[in-house]
């Protein structure tokens, strides 16, 4: 079997903040009329539906992407294994349940400044995100999910075709004498 | 910098995460109409200057389609609503009547 590789496996950058590859990490799409898949999502990952825009953190995360679409974060080799549980789960519900974990990369980033650094590349107004709230907007160029899981990590889940691009562009916001002190 | 915020998700998103979508509202004609009828379908807009409803997707968030209205020479935003409508709803409506009272939705 070949060997398994996240994005960029290691990469990191010190800067004003710490930037790092998440590594191998799961992750299924479920695309799903939310209230009458919850209690088949309760099942699989063990957390209720999210509010919008909410993530339900735990050993398996949940995450609340679109009305009709969710995000769960699992362990990279768990993922198959919740693509059959929903299938089983939902039975002969509309759904789509899709294991897409080597489709994405996921970045951390830690340090005091993570919103001034994240704030030079987004629209986003990160002032207003709350902890634990999932916001999908664009880096840059490109597409990508960011939340703050307290007030000084962030996390960042991009296409893994830009998966070299994001990391550049975050490494780049962080250089030492890039802090702006805003937020 | 256009800040809409998507009925769909509640974000406030610059139009940097939308992609426009042209007029809203507009009346579809296709197999059995006039070529007059075809021709405006597809091409002639009034391109107004004022008041406007137009089609948005939060292409780089909740990825729907959303309604807005707005002033283009302002840029003023009166509200943004839900793509499922045919015509601007009461308080969308009402809102900008309140703002600009020589407005009426016929124009
Ligand atoms: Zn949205």
């Amino acid at each position: 079997m070949s060997e398994l590789a996240s994005a960029l496996p290691g990469a990191e950058y010190e800067g004003i903040v710490r930037v790092t590859e998440a590594g191998l990490r799961g992750m299924v799409t479920l695309k799903a009329d939310l209230p009458d898949a919850a209690n088949g999502v309760k099942a699989v990952t063990g957390q209720a539906v999210p509010e919008p825009r909410r993530i339900n953190a735990g050993d398996v995360s949940v995450a609340w992407m679109a009305p009709d679409e969710l995000l769960i974060l699992c362990d990279h080799a768990r993922a198959d294994q919740v693509v059959r549980d929903l299938a089983e789960q939902l039975g002969t519900a509309h759904h789509l349940a899709v294991n897409v974990s080597d489709a994405r990369a996921m970045f951390t980033l830690t340090g005091d400044t993570v919103k001034d650094v994240l704030g030079k590349l987004t629209p986003a107004d990160l002032a207003a995100l709350p902890l634990g709230e999932m916001r999908r907007t664009r880096l840059a160029q490109v597409a990508a999910a960011i939340w703050f899981s307290d007030a000084q990590t962030a996390h960042v889940i991009c296409f893994r075709s830009v998966a070299r691009y994001v990391f550049d562009l975050l490494a780049l916001a962080a250089r030492p004498g890039g802090d702006v002190g805003y937020h | 910098m256009l800040t809409l915020t998507c009925p769909v998700c509640g974000v406030d998103a610059c139009e940097t995460e939308l992609a426009a979508g042209g007029e809203a509202h507009l009346k579809r004609f296709g197999p059995g109409s006039t070529d007059d009828q075809f021709e405006e379908y597809l091409f002639l807009r009034p391109n107004a200057k004022g008041v406007h409803f137009e089609r948005w997707r939060h292409a780089m968030g909740c990825g729907k389609w959303f309604l807005a209205a707005r002033d283009t020479a302002t840029l003023e935003v009166f509200g943004t609503y839900s793509a499922q409508t045919t015509a601007p709803p009461a308080d969308i409506v009402n809102a900008i009547r309140a703002k600009r009272p020589d407005w009426s939705p016929e124009t």
